[in-house]
């Protein structure tokens, strides 16, 4: 047997990770020929859609590198960076995906040791998982399944206006001048990405065939009245609608979203 | 020959000649930047971080090097030296002696093939001779140009090189070569150069290997210096677990004939202190031994804090008297007096931080331009003209004018770059070139046709990668029409091949398959250009600095990899779409608020460059704070002669409007197109359009609460003092004057960097107008920086006592009856001191003005915690706001002295003038864009974008200012609605890149 050879996909600052990646090859120090490079100006432009793209089409490792904090070349991309991955990695641990697929590092422009080393490391943690369950031949169904409801949740309006309000809302001040602590919002953006995530896996099932609250139930493996607590505020957003009743179930149906 | 010449001789590519190039470059003169080495970057290229951001000073510093490198109007002109200068201010002529490189730049591609097989080892200076380079060598891997140089001293002439050079470049016959040129004016910036600590015999550097110098300590700190950015100890490979930092070694050195005070020491021994800490897995003890910390600029007394607090960094306040080694185990003991008891520590590793001095052959340089140097070596200025060399024409900026560090040198480059415009200021844009393409095809109809050229860089590639597979293997990717391989694409010969070759096949997007887009993504740009082809059709797959360099004995996977990113890159070629640079009409008139010193002063200078000024003063009278001062440390100069004779020029220029008792009241528009509405005390109001602003609202001194302030006239501010002298109604046996209040406190943390010059000034003052007077000065650390230490020492020579005193036992006044009393603990002799002093003088704090916060939100520009305005980069961009067109100088951005107000008035003016020179303002193609039937205004990247690019139409809806828009793409990353489109790195294109690499995955 060949040895696993994994496919990472690295999303490179050009300030400082990328002129690192490159000082590392000007000093001709050897890593690992795993990653790819995709040069992007500043890390912060690395939308949590991206890494679930790729991985959907069976990457089985992303690290997204950036500048130091403090040395940003737009300032504090990086910094909205990070929320981005925390919030992603909180949404991948639903879906069964392993989160350690994916990773945030700083590296600067003059630290092509430091760029090699957390590729090696990166490269080691991904061979020691193994290949994505979504790469090869026959992806799990079940998993790309869940990394699709989880790409819709980011695409979401709700999801996506925390994250990105969120340097805002805990950091500076809200329109009320309070700041919110940060645990506070953690908690929150918790509670939005479980029940965002739920609402898009619902979303996908009745889209196939209509189904009953307790089918979902199953499904989601959740008890029917949560379940039907999802379907409540999903009708509120047009996401889904009855369908028909058979005796007394009711069967619900996704409606397209915009 | 009197005319006068459109061009710029800068001496000095350090961080400072660098600045002066760009700014003058931006502002359409052509210049020469010349430098001794073989690359640009001086001092700050060695350094590992900068204070007070901890920035990566080259990951900042690195950009400036690359446009330097690539400004079609800056000639570099490197390992060469002023030989001859002739003539006079608008036309020099200057004679450079350029030393032979023994390698021809034009044919070098920086391959390095020749350095990886020179034989010849020889110490790497830029490493401090702790690690090796060759005799074929670049100094540091960004250096700029990347040209190879033989170091002729150490080869041995194997002409090894010259043999397997793949492009030909070694020419061992090449001879010194002298080149004449013309310019209107010169800027010197040669920096300084370290102490040399084999001096300084009692600390033992060169005799005990764990001495070593600060500036070799950075190296050591470096990721990429010579232990790895770990650092051991030289004598045993050992990592250090107690490091002594010694400060002032060469400065505040009556003995060494350095009595100044180097002004950058105290804080980069805290950040090399702060740094290594925290790289240390292991336990650290810092300790940093000195005489006064001067932590007088932006924000450092609180970086100090945080050293203390935060890291643990000892501090303790003593001039060490000597450093002894233990042979055994290459330990050091330091002897030291603190508070009049002598000590003995045992430390692991001694860092000595060097001071300042002037640059090498200063001499030599100063005769052949004939300027005067100072009684340090440094080059002569003034106050009220801190650029001005002795003779007209010629100006300075750096080191070089005297210690400084990064920002101020920086704001000075600028600075002198204004000066330098002015003199030539009609012969703007007649000297610099600009380039011409041929009319754009048209390729929005056409389906993509898609080159693919992969360079062999010699062998750098091809070695490792095996390029025809790589070829064929494009050949095979959708929309690839055509594929070849070359010897070295980025070759002047091999570019004009892709130029036929894109006219050959009709191709509408080009791949390179080479090196990093970092320094050459603009080359090929160019080229498709010159081939009709929109810029942004062209991209880069770096199979060299990401593959064949760094796994090299990997050959099938290298060649894989390399194919994969061909493919990524194709990917995201389909998907290129032709944009165009947005450009917009500039007013070429400026705004000055502030009709101080520094508002005056960038008011003049943008008049002598040619463009019309208002300049707006609140108050009735212009000259600000300069109006209550009445003498100054200089003895001839009268400031309000001075004041006088610049207030009369500003009055009297037919270019400068100015509006006294005024007020800006609203600020409106963007670079190159503001609208402001002035309103005059009277009421009446007037609209002017203008294109930059520049802040210079001053600051305020504070009216102190504190030592009976306000309750008894014989306690006041160094401001009545002044006033009260020169009255001449100063009269007093005792005086007492107390330090830092209002300042470095809990409330304002921070040092008000005048005060302690303030009190020197004073204080001779006094003992020359009463010898007799009794002064104490009761201060925590006097911090008179550069050549104020001689202030310094002259007050202490002429009398004035001076003690220190703490937080915990501030001095106490107290009216007995009548009788000031003052009481302070006198730590010499341990004891509570009374003196009963008739005057006691307060050194108040510099508060911003209180305006700031008005004019920040009007300019949606940010103030510091403090209240001063805060530019764009603490370190880089001193005189810039982050927001475009808007500049600061003076007291507005933190408490100055005048030579250092005017020098970063100048240079808000050069800043200026880099945009008010220009018909229109190009912005780069690459910037996000909204899709205004997604967009819901929900105002989320406005909140986000550091530029303020992004704000609200008149439907409520965000638009980007597509010319503020720097391209960062944050935004598109956060809007809720998806709605933001980040032009050349859309989500389409980046999940296109990663797909494309998956498809050909297999496993197992």
């Amino acid at each position: 047997m060949v040895e696993f050879e994994p496919k990472i996909i690295g999303f490179l600052c050009n300030w400082c990770s990328y002129a690192g990646a490159d000082l590392a090859g000007v000093s001709r120090i050897q890593y690992p020929s795993n990653i790819r490079v995709v040069r992007v100006m500043c890390s912060g432009r690395i939308d949590p859609i991206i890494p679930l793209e790729v991985f959907m089409h069976g990457a089985d490792g992303v690290i997204v590198l950036g500048c130091h904090p403090g040395d940003c070349h737009y300032s504090e991309g990086n910094l909205y960076e990070e929320r981005k991955i925390k919030m992603l990695k909180k949404l991948l641990a639903l879906t069964g995906f392993e989160p350690d697929r994916l990773r945030l590092e700083w590296v600067s422009a003059s630290e092509g040791q430091r760029f090699a080393e957390v590729v090696t490391e990166f490269t080691e943690q991904i061979k020691k998982l193994g290949p994505s369950p979504l790469s090869g031949k026959k992806p799990d169904d079940r998993i790309l399944e869940n990394l699709q409801a989880a790409t819709n949740a980011a695409s979401d309006f709700r999801l996506r206006v925390l994250v990105g309000g969120e340097r805002e809302l805990t950091e500076k001040c809200n329109v009320y001048e309070e700041k919110i602590p940060q645990e506070e919002f953690d908690s929150l953006l918790e509670e939005v990405v479980k029940a965002e995530y739920v609402r898009h896996k619902i979303h996908l099932l009745t889209r196939a065939q209509p189904l009953s609250v307790r089918a979902l139930a199953g499904a989601v493996e959740m008890k029917p009245a949560d379940v039907l607590d999802q379907i409540v505020a999903m009708r509120r957003r047009n996401m889904i609608a009855l369908d028909h009743v058979e005796g007394t179930t009711p069967f619900y149906k996704a409606l397209e979203v915009k | 020959m009197d005319e006068k010449v459109g061009a710029v001789l800068v001496v000095g590519g350090g961080v400072a000649g660098i600045q002066a190039s760009l700014d003058l470059a931006d502002s359409g003169f052509k210049v020469y930047l010349l430098d001794e080495s073989t690359s640009i970057g001086g001092t700050m290229a060695q350094l590992d971080k900068t204070f007070p951001t901890n920035d990566c000073s080259m990951c900042i510093l690195a950009p400036k090097l690359v446009t330097a490198g690539r400004h079609p109007n800056i000639q570099l002109i490197t390992h060469s030296e002023l030989e001859k200068v002739k003539g006079k201010a608008g036309n020099f002529q200057i004679t450079i002696l350029k030393h032979p490189r023994l390698v021809n730049v034009e044919k070098c591609t920086g391959c390095g093939l020749c350095a990886q097989n020179c034989p010849t080892e020889v110490p790497n200076e830029f490493d401090q001779n702790m690690s090796m380079r060759k005799a074929i060598y670049v100094p540091f891997p960004q250096a700029v140009p990347l040209k190879y140089a033989i170091d002729i001293e150490n080869c041995i002439k194997c002409r090894l090189c010259e043999r397997i050079c793949p492009a030909k470049a070694v020419d061992f016959d090449q001879q010194p070569e002298t080149v004449k040129i013309n310019v209107g004016s010169i800027i010197l910036a040669p920096g300084f150069e370290g102490f040399d600590c084999h001096l300084k015999t009692e600390y033992g550097y060169g005799r005990f290997l764990n001495v070593v110098s600060s500036i070799e300590f950075e190296r050591m700190m470096n990721a990429s210096g010579p232990f790895g950015g770990k650092i051991v100890r030289p004598f045993d490979g050992k990592i250090p677990r107690k490091i002594a930092f010694i400060q002032c070694v060469g400065s505040r050195d009556a003995q060494l004939g350095n009595n100044y005070c180097s002004a950058a020491c105290c804080m980069y021994a805290i950040k090399e202190a702060v740094i290594v800490k925290e790289h240390s897995s292991n336990p650290l003890d810092c300790t940093i031994f000195y005489m006064d910390m001067r932590c007088y600029g932006k924000e450092f007394d609180a970086y100090y804090e945080r050293a203390q607090g935060e890291w643990g960094i000892e501090f303790v306040r003593s001039r060490v008297a000597s450093v002894t080694e233990d042979p055994s185990t290459g330990n050091l003991f330091l002897h030291y007096v603190e508070i009049e008891e002598p000590k003995e520590e045992e430390f692991d590793m001694v860092v000595l931080s060097v001071g300042m001095q002037p640059p090498k052959n200063v001499e030599k340089l100063a005769e052949n331009l004939g300027i005067k140097l100072n009684k340090y070596r440094f080059c002569q200025t003034d106050t009220f003209s801190p650029l001005e060399t002795s003779k007209p024409g010629i100006f300075v900026c750096g080191a070089f004018g005297g210690p400084k560090d990064i920002p101020e040198s920086v704001a000075q480059a600028s600075g002198a770059a204004s000066k330098a415009m002015c003199i030539i200021a009609t012969e703007r844009g007649k000297l610099i070139a600009e380039k011409e393409f041929p009319p754009e095809r048209d390729v929005s109809q056409e389906e993509p046709r898609i080159g693919v050229f992969v360079c062999r860089c010699g062998i750098n590639i091809g070695s490792v990668v095996n390029v025809p597979k790589v070829v064929d293997y494009a050949k095979t990717l959708p929309n690839v029409v055509y594929a070849e391989e070359n010897l070295y694409t980025c070759s002047q010969d091999a570019q004009k091949l892709v130029a036929e070759k894109i006219r050959q096949h009709n191709l509408n997007r080009v791949v390179v398959a080479s090196c990093t887009p970092r320094t050459h993504e603009p080359l090929f740009r160019e080229t498709v250009q010159e081939a009709g082809l929109n810029p942004y059709l062209f991209e880069m797959a770096n199979i060299r600095d990401q593959c064949s360099w760094v796994h090299m004995h990997e050959h099938e996977k290298a060649t894989e990899k390399a194919k994969d990113l061909v493919a990524s890159m194709v990917a995201k070629a389909r998907l290129l779409k032709p944009l165009k640079k947005p450009t917009i009409e500039v007013t070429p008139v400026g705004l000055v608020i502030g009709g101080g010193i520094a508002g005056m002063t960038a008011a003049l200078e943008l008049a002598k460059q040619g463009f019309e000024v208002h300049l707006v003063e609140k108050k009735k009278e212009l000259g600000g704070h300069l109006l209550t001062m009445h003498y100054l440390f200089e003895k001839d100069d009268n400031p309000q002669e001075k004041l006088q004779a610049i207030t009369k020029a500003v009055m009297e220029n037919d270019k400068i409007h100015v509006y006294t008792g005024a007020e800006v009241v609203d600020v409106y528009g963007f670079v190159g197109n503001f609208k402001t509405r002035i309103k005059r005390q009277s009421g009446k109001e007037k609209e002017i359009d203008h294109g930059i602003v520049i802040v210079a609202t001053g600051a305020v001194e504070y009216e102190p609460t504190e030592y009976l302030y306000g309750k008894d006239p014989r306690i006041m501010t160094q401001h009545e003092l002044e006033e009260q002298i020169a009255k001449g109604e100063f009269k007093a046996k005792t005086v007492v004057v107390i330090q830092c209040v209002g300042a470095r406190n809990e409330e304002r943390p921070n040092c008000s960097r005048i005060c302690c010059g303030q009190a020197m000034k004073n204080a001779l003052k006094i003992k020359q107008v009463s010898p007799k007077t009794e002064v104490y000065v009761l201060y925590k650390d006097i911090r008179t920086y550069g050549f104020k230490e001689d202030y310094y020492r002259e007050a202490a020579t002429k009398g004035v006592l001076f003690v220190n005193y703490d937080d915990e036992r501030k001095p106490r006044v107290v009216d007995e009856d009548g009788k000031l009393k003052v009481t302070f603990w006198e730590p010499v002799i341990k004891e509570e001191v009374e003196i009963g002093p008739d005057v006691v003088v307060l050194s108040a704090a510099t508060l911003p003005n209180p305006d700031n916060k008005r004019i920040a939100e009007m300019l949606k520009v940010p103030l510091t915690k403090d209240g001063f305005f805060l530019e764009a980069h603490m370190k880089l961009r001193p005189v810039d706001f982050a927001t475009d067109g808007v500049f600061l100088c003076g007291m507005a951005h933190w408490p100055k002295f005048i030579d250092e107000s005017i020098s970063q008035a100048c240079a808000a003016a050069a800043r200026a003038a880099t945009i008010l020179s220009k018909k229109t303002l190009d912005a780069e193609g690459t910037v996000a864009h909204i899709d205004e039937d997604l967009c819901i205004g929900c105002g989320v990247c406005i909140s986000i974008c550091p530029y303020k690019a992004i704000a609200k139409d008149e439907n409520g809806l965000a638009k980007v200012n597509e010319v503020l828009c720097k391209g960062c793409g944050t935004c598109a990353a956060s809007c809720p609605e998806r709605a933001i489109m980040m032009h050349q790195f859309t989500d389409e294109q980046l999940i296109a890149q990663g797909i494309a690499v998956l498809r050909r995955a297999t496993h197992g």
